[in-house]
């Protein structure tokens, strides 16, 4: 029987007036290592937040790990893109991966020794243990979004959503980052991800969602790697291509 | 009689020491959170429409408490509608609103009161503080205090990344409004002490000042609060001794913190931000 964790339906969302979303209908399966492709423009990031009910969405349904969002919302993490957090805010690595326990405590419980020591292992496992006294400013983009991935970690979370983690990112960063989000999906867990570089999606991930507001294409890699399909998303920026004489299909 | 004499012998000095105290505070706490949130313009504003508030309770004759927290929220709630609802920006937005509560809060208070009053309160008159004043003053600095405390994590999560935080299930408007709400309570406690119009600058001067010395959110709490009420102190010793308005000597002793802080803060001090560039350089040639 096939394990689907997420299933939208006839998904409509509409950002400042503007249709963002038209019409996405699909399904993810459980330990599925998902990316979401297409132009600049093409509501990844709103489609990402619709799907975790930070954007009210105009008509369709979704439903995670069977249920409503907010009713599942602590099995859900999630890692904002790098350019929408204060890194001078006066906070250390370790209070920061401190913040993805949050979800589990309850109202007035406080993180103790217990936590820490859990946060600290989801440093470790990123590979950033060393620094977890430094404030958060002082590291690196790479480091600065794997500092984010242990928080996501620290949560225990069911299913993962990433927007845009690999920007700013140094190479080996992105290694280790692709490496736990691959061994998450190895047990068990689904890891949805924003992503604008074509290059390197054949090597991430198991399945991409192509969009450019309209759902494109969904399937395997190779499914979704067709000429024709492609075109279809990035035919407005391919314009100057065919102004040149360049034919795209 | 010098300051420390008249402080031992006059009550009302006491009770003025004690309320500009808990002021210097709260308003410490309180506006840590204001300056990481990006919100000191709002803070400006909120303290502002406090005005209105304050005449209705005179109006009706109940504690300006109710009235104050009542115009301040209702406020907040204004400033966010413009901006939610149209293409203005939230800056804009606060500049409305707030200008137009405070001007009808000018116009109730001197139609209602007096022109003396109405100095009063957006000046500060810390040497007349009462006593109901003051436990006033004492029960809302308790309130604001066990508030920060008890949401402490909650705050925290929200401040630093209010997406993360919605996503995980944190209710942030009304988180954004609780703050709102202390923030009214802050700027009523302020009203003798301070005064409406310079309210802003115990909230986030001092906070300022703490964000420059630490990198933790709670140290950056007690210093900031430790510098509020170090400024009280010496704000008032002025006004006491040279008859000077409270608020104003308050507010310039908090700048003068400020400005020592800014220069000679160990890690972004910008003196010794100058002598490590400098030993840098000649390290390298």
């Amino acid at each position: 029987m096939i394990d689907s964790v997420i299933i939208i339906e006839d998904l409509h969302v509409s950002y400042y007036g503007n249709e963002a979303v038209k019409g996405v209908s699909l399904s993810v399966e459980r330990g599925k290592l998902v990316g979401i492709i297409g132009p600049n423009g093409a509501g990844k990031s709103t489609f990402l937040k619709s799907m975790l009910h930070l954007i009210p969405s105009d008509k369709g349904s979704i439903k995670i790990l069977g249920k409503n969002m907010k009713e599942v919302r602590k099995k859900v993490a999630y890692v904002p893109q790098r350019s929408d957090i204060d890194w001078d805010f006066p906070i250390t690595v370790l209070d920061a991966v401190l913040i993805g326990t949050y979800p589990l405590l309850r109202l007035f419980q406080r993180p103790k020794k217990k936590q820490r020591e859990w946060a600290l292992h989801c440093l470790e496992r990123v590979g950033m243990k060393d620094f977890a006294r430094r404030q958060i400013g002082e590291l690196s983009g790479g480091q600065q979004q794997r500092v984010f991935l242990a928080r996501a970690l620290a949560q225990n979370a069911e299913i993962f959503f990433l927007d845009e983690p690999f920007v700013g990112v140094d190479v080996s960063s992105e290694e280790t980052i692709v490496q736990i989000l691959k061994e998450l999906c190895r047990s068990g867990k689904t890891v949805i991800v924003v992503h604008h570089d074509l290059s390197k999606a054949n090597d991430y991930f198991d399945q991409l969602i192509l969009l450019n507001k309209e759902l494109i294409g969904f399937g395997t890699v190779a499914e979704v790697f067709q000429p024709e399909v492609i075109g279809r998303a990035y035919s407005s920026q391919f314009n100057w291509l065919n102004e040149m004489g360049v034919s795209m299909p | 009689m010098t300051f420390f004499e008249a402080v031992l012998h006059y009550g009302f000095l006491q009770k003025a020491l004690m309320t500009s105290s808990i002021v210097g505070i709260i308003c410490g706490v309180v506006g840590c959170f204001i300056i990481l949130r990006g919100m000191a313009l709002m803070g400006d504003a909120i303290s502002h429409a406090v005005l209105p508030g304050v005449a209705i309770s005179y109006l009706f004759g109940i504690n300006f408490f109710f009235g104050a927290v009542f115009s301040g929220v209702l406020t907040a709630i204004a400033i966010g509608f413009v901006t939610q609802n149209s293409r203005i920006k939230h800056d804009t937005s606060i500049g409305i609103m707030f200008t137009a509560a405070f001007a009808s809060g000018i116009i109730m208070i001197t139609m209602l009161k007096s022109s003396t009053d109405l100095y009063h309160i957006l000046f500060g008159n810390v040497l007349a503080v009462r006593s109901s004043d003051m436990w006033i003053t004492v029960g809302i600095g308790f309130l604001v205090l066990a508030a920060v405390y008890l949401f402490y994590k909650e705050l925290l999560a929200s401040s630093f990344d209010e997406t993360m935080a919605a996503a995980y299930g944190l209710p942030v408007r009304l988180i954004h409004y609780f703050l709102m709400t202390l923030l009214t309570m802050v700027t009523v406690a302020s009203l003798q002490t301070v005064g409406i119009v310079l309210v802003v600058a115990m909230l986030i001067t001092p906070a300022a000042a703490a964000y420059l010395l630490t990198e933790r959110l709670w140290m950056m709490i007690f210093l900031s609060a430790g510098m509020g009420v170090i400024s009280s102190v010496i704000g008032l010793y002025f006004s006491y001794t040279y008859n000077l308005a409270s608020g104003a000597t308050i507010v310039l002793a908090a700048t003068a913190i400020f400005i020592l802080v800014f220069l000679l803060s160990p890690k972004h001090g910008i003196i010794w931000k100058a002598l490590r560039i400098k030993r840098k350089r000649a390290s390298l040639t």
